[in-house]
């Protein structure tokens, strides 16, 4: 046995079925979590006050909407190197997530600015590429839906991610590396300038986050291979129909 | 604190409630869409 049992659509389904439970109830309950600490547990900010307390949404959505897209670039890879179409599959399935996690990460921070800012959008480099991120997204969607020959939109998509991929590191380092209007790193891999009764439920937030988009990236994939693979054999044999098919009845 | 303070967020209900609402919102409708997605396949294939 070997990893590349669940690389094929109808091993994998099944284990999608199985996996794609345990993640949404690990989302409820970090969600809830996080939530709770967020908006009853945690003191509210010197500077800022209440609305500081949009970042619980705010920097888990962006921070998701940048993986998820780096996700997808990896599977494109796999897609392209292995060739397996179930790689092609999980970016079609992670892709609705993506576009929500990012709209809802500019959403927030406009709402975010303006009490803060005093604008709700910027031109600035951090967030005019999250809207390209956004486009790259959508134009995703919108290459695969408008191919009719799947094989060569699975291509193409796989291909199109991989590049679009290049605007990810731009949206983390755009703090660094222009001088724009968004903050720079409150949290990173070198400590972090929040105090913990803050950090925390920005972290419980995340993860409730990375569970939701596992868990609804598994029951859209097993959508999109029932869609892709309804003449396929083990299709018919799902659930009991099995019966008929071995004494030759299948339409 | 209590309930009409924590729903007023300082004065700044529409941009936190808007912020969590959305979130709550969207969840929900990706959540609804997806389960029609699968009932209408499963419904196709007959399984």
């Amino acid at each position: 046995m070997s990893i590349f049992k669940y690389a094929s659509p109808s091993t994998f389904y099944p284990l999608a079925g199985k996996m794609a439970p345990w993640f949404a109830v690990i989302a409820a309950i970090l969600g809830a979590a996080g939530l709770y600490l967020g908006l009853f547990r945690a003191p509210v900010d010197f500077q800022q006050g209440e609305v500081y307390r949009i970042i619980f949404i705010h920097v888990p959505t962006a921070w998701m909407a940048m993986l998820i897209y780096v996700i997808m670039a990896v599977y494109g890879v796999m897609a392209l190197t292995f060739n397996t179409r179930l790689s092609s599959m999980m970016i079609e399935a992670l892709a609705p997530t993506g576009v929500m996690f990012t709209v809802l990460a500019l959403w927030t921070g406009a709402l975010w600015g303006r009490p803060t800012w005093g604008t709700y959008w910027a031109w600035d480099a951090r967030m005019t590429s999250t809207l390209i991120l956004l486009f790259l997204y959508i134009g995703y969607m919108a290459l695969v839906n408008a191919m009719d020959d799947k094989k060569r939109a699975d291509k193409a998509g796989a291909l199109l991610v991989i590049v679009g991929s290049a605007n990810v590191p731009i949206i983390y380092f755009s703090v660094k590396w222009w001088n724009t209007l968004h903050q720079g790193y409150s949290v990173a891999a070198s400590g972090s300038s929040m105090d913990a009764s803050m950090r925390m439920p920005m972290l419980l937030m995340t993860f409730a986050c990375w569970a939701y988009a596992i868990a609804i990236a598994l029951w859209r994939v097993r959508a999109i291979i029932l869609e892709r693979e309804k003449e396929a054999a083990w299709v018919a044999n799902l659930h009991g129909s099995a019966s008929l098919k071995t004494s030759g009845v299948r339409a | 604190m209590n309930w009409s303070e924590f729903f007023s967020m300082g004065e700044r209900a529409f941009y936190v409630w808007g912020s969590f609402g959305a979130f709550g919102l969207a969840i929900i409708v990706e959540i609804l869409l997806l389960r029609m997605r699968l009932k209408k396949v499963t419904e196709k294939v007959k399984i």
